[in-house]
């Protein structure tokens, strides 16, 4: 009997996450169709065009005659790349002071790092314009990826504290029987131990990267430099848009998200997990 | 007692000559240079940790001082002041600030724009992601391939590429019209409407409600088994077990996404400034879009900054209220019930 009823549960949970998959990516169902369509076609109600326009990609990936979307992806990545290097390494650097070494001032530190999580980004964004502005660094890309050095963000600081607080002390105790210093344990014994939680930080940074389009709006202004982003929003922006193209585009530019987000979906989940957000 | 390496005397330099002699040794097989490894011992024992824990955490320091302490000052400063970039700051008082409560309509109509964005778009945010963290938490077959499908949409975030879907499906001839029609419901241009643009982005904010579900998820794994195999022993049905056990165990990760969704609302851009433009009539035009322009299309800053302090001032406020109200509902295991 009770065998039954679990089997019943199994099935209306299959059924209701079935119903609910399908109401979150019916957007996306949609975009796809959209994406294959000739601009009069965007009225129909189907979802699929009767002959699918595949030239809307190769046509709209080289709508600016300057550059292409290869080159704006290429800028996009680039940026991508030192932005998580940054995160990774620094956020760690930093979590491990804060979990592991009893410094003067340690609380007091700690909680301005969680206040600045809760600092609206507003409020800083005007001097720090100000601040990259007079340096000569607006128009490039180091007060994108400039942050991301400084500990990635007081979320992913807090979040590694708060796994490397769970890693046992023992590890540590045994490493300093043998005589390592603080920094050979952090590089020989934490940093290691700390690849799930790293996963986690490095993918939410690239997908926050991604998806940072005030940051780069406020500090690329070339063309020449501009990111996927930006690409589209100049795309937007044309007279006559070409709804079918600037749709295949913008999908195109949400893959690189997605496919880091499946590669790393398991670890995702888990690192934050087992971080423990409760404490 | 712990025996801290590098402790005790030792001024500025011997302490940084402490820390790079303790990097060349990460591996301990290969003799030490210059000095025996009794005196690299001492040495080491004069490394004190509070300059350790200043070294590990320099990145998160210089980063604060520099990218945030300074600018909260500056910001401070520059809202008494009349200020283009191009010339020098002019201070002229509290004129700014008197202009924003006194005359400015913009700033009141951006004000309940965001007010009324904040108030739908987090209790639903919380409410959809709870419900379906609840379904994602048993190990059932498949479960990856759904959990996919639920996140992705938040996946693609805030970008401006959701931003050009949005602004397609919900437009008078859009796909949610098409839908409607064969219901027999006319539709209307849902975003060139004023009173459901702002709708259209709430719903917007509800659809990504991954980031929020992750962490309910991960919240829902941490309450022990133990506690529904015990009460399920007393009698207590599902409903039962929601309200007694899932619920106050899972109040400090909801009290976490509710401070955070509250503060992240109050900072919405993207969709209002790509979707909406702020339009029709002002009905998008939340607080940082009117932010925004003040600072980068009219560049004045000292007014703007003047704008982010009120914000400042006013998600300040909302998160005390938050965490004191906290105190009547959010469970803490480690108390042993209820705080007070």
């Amino acid at each position: 009997m009770n065998a039954s009823r679990l089997r019943i549960q199994s099935v209306i949970n299959h059924v209701l996450l079935s119903a609910i998959s399908l109401l979150m990516l019916y957007p996306v169902f949609w975009w796809i169709g959209a994406s294959l369509k000739k601009n009069e076609e965007m009225r129909l109600p189907t979802i699929w065009p009767e002959t699918p326009m595949w030239e809307n990609y190769t046509k709209g990936w080289t709508f600016s005659a300057e550059y292409s979307f290869t080159h704006f992806f290429a800028n996009t990545l680039m940026m991508e790349f030192w932005s998580v290097l940054g995160a990774v390494l620094s956020s760690a650097v930093v979590a491990y002071g804060f979990a592991r070494i009893p410094f003067k001032l340690r609380g007091f530190w700690f909680s301005i790092l969680l206040l600045t999580m809760m600092l609206p980004g507003q409020v800083t964004v005007v001097p720090q314009y100000i601040l990259y502005n007079s340096f000569g660094l607006v128009d490039s890309y180091i007060p994108l990826i400039l942050p991301h050095f400084f500990g990635g963000g007081a979320f992913f600081v807090f979040l590694l504290v708060q796994f490397i607080r769970g890693i046992p002390r023992d590890l540590d105790e045994a490493a300093k029987m043998d005589g390592a210093s603080v920094y050979s344990i952090f590089v020989r014994v934490i940093f290691p131990l700390l690849r799930p939680a790293l996963i986690t930080v490095a993918i939410f940074t690239f997908i926050w990267s991604w998806d940072d389009f005030f940051g780069q709006m406020l500090y690329l202004s070339s063309i020449e430099k501009y990111t996927v982003g930006l690409a589209l929003r100049m795309f937007v922006d044309q007279f006559e848009v070409q709804w079918g193209q600037l749709l295949a585009m913008s999908l195109l530019s949400v893959v690189p998200s997605a496919i880091v987000f499946f590669l790393a979906q398991k670890h995702f989940v888990e690192g934050i997990a087992t971080t423990g957000l409760k404490g | 007692m712990l025996r801290l390496p590098c402790t005790g005397h030792g001024q500025g330099f011997k302490r940084r000559f402490c820390g790079t002699m303790s990097k060349t040794t990460v591996n301990r097989d290969s003799p030490a240079p210059l000095l025996g490894s009794r005196s690299l011992r001492r040495i080491k024992a004069a490394m004190s940790p509070h300059v350790a824990g200043y070294v590990f955490i320099a990145p998160w320091l210089i980063g604060f001082l520099l990218l945030t302490a300074w600018p909260i000052a500056q910001s401070f400063y520059l809202s008494f002041t009349e200020y283009s970039l191009l010339d020098d700051p002019i201070w002229i008082g509290t004129d700014n600030y008197a202009h924003i409560f006194g005359n400015d309509p913009l700033f009141r109509k951006s004000l309940a724009v965001t007010f009324l964005f904040v108030l739908f778009s987090v209790p639903i945010k919380l409410f959809f992601s709870l419900m379906v963290a609840l379904f994602l938490k048993n190990n059932t077959r498949g479960m990856s391939l759904y959990r996919t499908a639920i996140y992705f949409p938040s996946l693609i975030g805030g970008s401006i590429a959701v931003s050009v879907l949005w602004r397609n499906m919900f437009s008078l001839d859009g796909y949610v019209n098409q839908v409607l029609a064969w219901f027999g419901i006319q539709g209307v241009g849902w975003i060139t409407n004023p009173s459901t643009s702002l709708g259209t982005l709430i719903l917007l904010s509800a659809w990504q409600f991954g980031s929020t579900m992750v962490i309910f998820l991960a919240g829902l794994k941490q309450i022990p088994q133990e506690l529904y195999e015990s009460s399920a022993v007393d009698g207590a049905g599902k409903v039962k077990q929601f309200f007694h056990i899932t619920l106050p165990m899972l109040s400090p990760v909801m009290f976490f996404n509710l401070v955070l969704g509250v503060i992240g609302s109050f900072q919405m851009f993207t969709s209002a400034f790509i979707i909406t433009k702020g339009g029709p009539v002002n009905s998008t035009y939340v607080y940082a879009l009117f932010l925004y322009e003040k600072a980068f299309k009219h560049f004045q800053m000292g007014y703007a900054s003047a704008l982010a302090w009120i914000l400042l001032v006013i998600i300040a406020v909302l998160t005390a209220i938050n965490f004191f109200a906290s105190r009547y509902w959010v469970f803490y295991e480690s108390d042993g019930g209820k705080a007070k």
